[in-house]
């Protein structure tokens, strides 16, 4: 059987708007517009949009809401008030990630889950199964689109389009007004980009006034759609994890250094065992690192140590644009994980030299 | 998109010009194109004899790493040294300055040698 590529509400304006489009987590996506490091460099400097409406979300309501977000996320979803939102994960039964997500509290009793577009089905099989308590659960994955307004610039960009004062949304936080002549538009102090800026949620049915509107507001600064393959580039820049590469169903949270979102004044599924692995200590660790030599890492390239024997393995690797050196996150035994140690990446048969860098990888 | 009538191509995407026993290889527009910004070319092969289909490189795109892969049999006499500082210029200048090494020819030219209009057919464009 032939999976059928979903389309984006919008696919068709990207593809005239001169995208590379490619599928992506069963999304026909688009990859770049122009280059990639242009796309970066405009994210870094001035304002881009992403069109990431392959993204799910799931609506999770009702007296019980919170109890079961507290039951299958690892963070505390206890202290979120109505306008607040936070990085989280589904912690598996065996010791990996489910999938990585951002929990929105939207009213009293009303949270919203956006989670990674790869991992919708399985995600919503997920917490359906660990519903057991009564918990309204709809998913309106297919309904929503969703674009991420990044770069120094996009409160400017975009303010003329809503009443909503943007410099007072604070990271993490978010409002629901007026946007473009649109009721009801979420606008989120979040991205990943660690370039500042907003995401904006949107009815698939007013996606097309709200994507012409932010471009029209945003022309005098510039304004640029972005492609996928910067957003790469952006993340790992900054040493966020991508689900699939630099965490999975093997991996835990507190080896892929998500030990902040990781609270045990509460129990969630598995909590018990990461306690146990917290109290223990862990053997391997998600680090960062620049490479010293001319190289680039790319996932799956072993990490070496002097000596050559290898000590972990590459999750994910570029050549940074902002600084243009070959840069990556992998896991590494845990002597070789503290900032400034020198590690080996083998490309192609040599070892070149990098460092394990503290996380940002690039300091603004 | 430019192919220019006067060079050969490959299924894999390079282009080869032929002058006096010396050929020019390269990669096509398309193939430019498709991969995004080239920000590495690796050639550690100066100086060996390769056969035809063999690989004799390395082309790193942002999101790729790609083989580079001989049309022709001959020893790889010339590296594009440019190419170590400035990779953006197979980008800008896929055909002229952005070439990538320089072959004495060895034996016969494969037969699979495509013309431009076999290789504009090939991609479509």
């Amino acid at each position: 059987m032939i999976e059928q590529i979903k389309k984006i509400q919008l696919n068709d304006k990207h593809v005239a708007l001169g995208a590379k489009m490619a599928p992506f987590a069963g999304f026909n996506m688009p990859v770049r517009y122009s280059s990639d490091i242009e796309e970066h460099q405009t994210v870094r400097e001035g304002v881009g949009v992403f069109d990431v409406s392959h993204m799910g979300e799931f609506m999770v309501t009702g007296p019980k809401a919170l109890e079961l977000i507290q039951k299958v996320t690892s963070n505390d979803a206890s202290n979120l008030v109505v306008g607040q939102a936070q990085y989280s994960c589904f912690p598996n039964e065996t010791g990996g990630i489910v999938d990585d997500l951002i929990v929105y509290r939207m009213g009293d009793e009303e949270y919203m889950l956006v989670v990674n577009a790869s991992n919708i089905e399985k995600d919503w099989n997920w917490i359906n199964k660990h519903n057991d308590i009564g918990a309204k659960l709809e998913n309106i994955s297919d309904s929503i689109s969703l674009f991420a307004v990044q770069g120094p610039l996009a409160a400017k960009a975009i303010q003329s389009l809503t009443p909503t004062n943007l410099s007072e949304i604070k990271f993490y936080h978010f409002s629901i007004g007026k946007f473009a002549g649109v009721e009801n538009v979420i606008i989120s102090g979040t991205g990943y980009t660690g370039a500042g800026g907003f995401e904006i949620y949107v009815r698939n049915e007013d996606a097309e006034k709200v994507w012409d509107a932010i471009f029209e507001a945003g022309k005098q600064f510039n304004i640029k759609p972005i492609g996928l393959g910067a957003r790469d580039t952006l993340r790992l820049e900054m040493g966020y994890c991508l689900y699939g590469n630099d965490i999975n169903e093997e991996t835990s949270p507190l080896e892929a250094g998500l030990g902040w979102i990781t609270k045990f004044n509460k129990d969630f599924i598995n909590s018990k065992f990461l306690k146990r692995q917290k109290e223990e200590g862990i053997n391997k660790k998600l680090v960062g690192f620049l490479l010293e030599e001319k190289g680039i890492p790319r996932a799956h390239y072993p990490i070496v140590n002097q000596n050559g024997q290898i000590i972990g393995e590459v999750t994910s690797g570029t050549m940074s644009p902002s600084m243009g050196i070959g840069i990556g996150l992998g896991y590494v035994n845990l002597d070789y994980s503290k900032p400034g140690t020198e590690i080996f990446i083998t490309v192609r048969n040599k070892n070149l030299k990098g460092r394990v860098e503290k996380l940002p990888l690039f300091k603004k | 998109m430019n192919f220019p009538e006067e060079l050969k191509y490959t299924k894999d995407h390079e282009w080869v010009r032929i002058e006096n026993g010396i050929a020019t290889i390269g990669i096509t527009e398309f193939a430019q194109r498709e991969l995004g910004d080239i920000v590495y070319v690796e050639v550690e092969t100066v100086g060996e004899t390769i056969s035809a289909g063999e690989v004799f490189g390395t082309v790193e795109a942002v999101k790729t790493v790609s083989d580079l892969f001989m049309p022709v049999e001959g020893e790889i006499i010339e590296f594009n040294e440019e190419l170590e500082s400035s990779p953006e210029l197979v980008n800008d200048s896929p055909y002229k300055d952005g070439w990538m090494i320089k072959v004495k020819l060895s034996g016969d030219l494969p037969e699979d040698l495509l013309t431009a209009a076999e290789y504009s057919e090939l991609v479509g464009a």
